[in-house]
């Protein structure tokens, strides 16, 4: 019995559509002024548009979580109502506390959406990447790499400093906004402030367990996304998110657990 | 500038080198052995280095089958692959109009799976590998199952959700490794619904799975409040089951109270059924109002396929979001689904969905090869055998934890 692989098996419904340019509806709140807005990103959860906030020369982010039409209808609106709400509850307690954050605008957690301050810049990823694109494995020789990574490390220690855990730290997550210093163009370089963004999964916490994960989500979605900086990242991140967080050598400690459990898990199947 | 001399070989005969073989047209044929859990599978694929095409020459399975309410045990499963190895490789052989020694290499589990269930089929591969004298080739299941799902569908560089029985991970391929992004922090979600088969007391015939998805396609008249936990790209399972448990436990005590009911009423006894005083509503399904006073003929029911509806509906919420985010993250619109449960077609449906909003489609095989299978070994083995990959018997050990990370990839760019 012969078979061809390559078409044979395959179910109807996994037949690739043609690859066309791909636009969503915006949400309801912007269709009477859509040429005011601009999709800047479809992220997992949400989608940001950029638009302007009560004056038309006030830059505005609005995060719109549509409705997902493959979850049950009563856990879409369930998680979209907890998300909304506490992501504008932990943005106006980071802001509070000092912590810098996007400042919230407006809520409207049953429309699905939240409208924040407009952070300028790139973010960390793309400069890394730029920054990484050429050369092997990076050491503490490349200070500009070394003095965004202390930026890096010290934002998240102050983020747990307050009682946050951001729930999916991702280079991508993080903007290098610039400073009145550093008025660099987008994508200027490695220099800035950095921003913490999209706190959609964030959660208020002082567990050391919840921060010591925090950490290791980071720690690996920079090792999948910047595996040439992965072990150099891992010292700074030791050696400088304390700096700015005292409970840190506990956090520390409580990773080495959290890394090993991802190591050891059992994996039957 | 000189021409270097072309070499008196083509190209096409560029990757027999090394072999010795000197027939440019012959495949290669590979036969793969899989025990890792309660399937044993034998299969026998042909690559032909000229065309780059796959053909599955044969591929049979054994499932082992534990009653209801039962998990399958690693000494019963073991013995079960013991007995059933020989049958299995002699039908593959049979069906591969194949004698032993066309065969190029011997592929088996090396890991992660059961210890006694892989240690009885490695110990039979290495048998094979000893009396037909042909090298062995050590294979990480799943990068097996990523690969046939590559083979099967077409997928180019997709994002790969691999979710069983023991396995739960989103993952990617970068720089020759399949990196994992997300996993599970403690049950694989198959092992959720598997358990969840056993609290229900429900058949493990043809696994437990499938019957959980027969039930759920009856319910959805409510659904049932179930924790949702997504930690970044990771999840976790061992609270929802827990969660479900309870509420299985539930059904069962108002099940017995309206049983205990009826026989009063048949008895006679026509007192006001709201005498009862502890009887109240226990199980209130989300986005109705917690009356506890309502009486109760209203008491909503709930049914076996009422919580195998809500499981599934929650789990699958929470793998289509990890996978969503890990798309995300790597800007890719293409997902594979591989695995047991990656068989379940409400699974499938909704990825389908997610995949197609962000422009992209979702590649989902049958359950010839998403439930394990001897073909996706031979398959991942035939292609690790082709770089020059072999595993000497001394070093032909099994491992009960195997990262998927774990395996240069050598066949990819």
């Amino acid at each position: 019995m012969t078979t061809l692989l390559s078409t044979d098996h395959r179910p109807p419904s996994s037949a690739p559509q043609p690859s066309t340019p791909f636009t969503p509806a915006p949400p309801p709140i912007l269709t009477h002024s859509p040429s005011a807005s601009t999709l800047i990103t479809q992220g997992a959860e949400a989608r940001l548009y950029k638009t302007t906030y009560l004056l038309p020369h006030l830059p505005c982010a609005l995060k719109y979580r549509p409705p997902k039409p493959w979850r049950h209808p009563i856990l879409d609106a369930r998680l979209t109502r907890q998300r909304i709400l506490a992501e504008a509850r932990i943005l106006a307690k980071c802001r509070r506390e000092g912590v810098r954050v996007p400042a919230v605008y407006a809520v409207d957690e049953g429309g699905g959406w939240l409208a924040m301050e407009w952070v300028p810049g790139a973010a960390v990823r793309a400069g890394l990447n730029a920054h990484l694109a050429t050369g092997g494995e990076r050491d503490e020789s490349d200070a500009a790499l070394v003095s965004v990574l202390r930026r890096v490390a010290a934002a998240v220690g102050g983020l747990h400093s307050v009682g946050v855990v951001h729930g999916d730290l991702t280079t991508s997550n993080m903007m290098l906004a610039p400073t009145p210093n550093h008025q660099g163009e987008e994508g200027a370089g490695l220099e800035g402030v950095i921003v913490i963004i999209d706190f959609g999964l964030a959660s208020q916490s002082a567990s050391d367990e919840d921060r010591a994960v925090d950490l290791y989500v980071l720690e690996r979605a920079f090792a999948s996304t910047h595996p040439r900086a992965e072990a150099l990242f891992t010292r700074v991140l030791e050696a400088e998110y304390g700096g700015a967080f005292r409970g840190a050598p506990v956090v520390l400690r409580k990773l080495e657990e959290v890394r090993l459990r991802g190591r050891k898990r059992s994996m039957l199947g | 500038m000189t021409k270097p001399i072309p070499n008196s070989t083509t190209s096409g005969e560029g990757r027999e080198e090394g072999k010795g073989k000197g027939a440019k047209t012959k495949p290669r044929y590979g036969l793969g052995c899989e025990g890792s859990a309660n399937k044993l599978g034998i299969g026998i694929i042909a690559h032909d280095p000229e065309t780059n095409q796959s053909r599955i020459l044969s591929n049979i399975r054994h499932t082992f089958v534990s009653p209801p309410g039962t998990g399958f045990l690693p000494k019963d499963t073991a013995k079960h692959h013991r007995s059933f190895f020989v049958r299995i490789a002699q039908t593959a052989l049979r069906e591969a109009h194949l004698s032993p020694r066309d065969l190029d290499c011997i592929c088996y589990t090396k890991g992660p799976g059961m210890g006694a269930p892989l240690q009885s089929v490695a110990v039979a591969a290495r048998t094979l590998s000893l009396l037909w004298d042909k090298p062995l080739v050590g294979v990480n299941h799943c990068v097996g199952h990523i690969e046939m799902g590559r083979e099967i569908t077409g997928a180019e560089n997709p994002v790969v959700l691999y979710v069983s029985g023991g396995n739960t991970q989103v993952i990617a391929y970068a720089e020759q490794r399949y990196r994992i992004f997300g996993e599970t922090l403690d049950i694989a979600v198959g092992n959720c619904l598997d358990r969840f088969a056993r609290t229900l007391e429900i058949s493990n015939d043809p696994a437990p799975g499938h019957n959980i998805e027969m039930l759920a396609r009856k319910g959805g008249k409510v659904l049932l409040d179930l924790p949702y936990a997504v930690k970044g790209m990771d999840c976790s399972f061992s609270g929802i089951l827990a969660s479900a448990d309870i509420l299985a436990g539930q059904m069962r005590e108002q099940q017995a109270r309206i049983r205990k009911r009826e026989q009063k009423q048949t008895n006679g006894e026509s007192g006001a059924p709201n005498g009862d005083a502890t009887a109240k509503q226990e199980v209130i399904p989300e986005g109705k109002e917690k009356s506890q006073g309502r009486s109760e003929q209203n008491e909503v029911i709930i049914t076996p396929e009422d919580l195998c509806f809500s499981l599934q509906e929650t789990v699958f919420a929470m793998l289509v979001e990890i996978t969503e985010r890990a798309m995300a993250h790597v800007g890719s619109n293409q997902v594979l689904i591989v695995g047991g449960v990656g068989c379940n077609e409400r699974l499938q449906e909704m990825m389908g969905l997610m995949a197609a909003e962000r422009g992209g489609s979702v590649y989902a095989t049958d359950e010839r090869f998403c439930i394990d299978n001897g073909i996706m070994i031979a398959h991942a083995g035939l292609l690790a055998y082709e770089t020059g990959f072999q595993t000497p018997l001394e070093e032909s050990t099994c491992t009960q934890r195997f990262r998927t990370d774990e395996v240069h990839i050598k066949w990819r760019d």
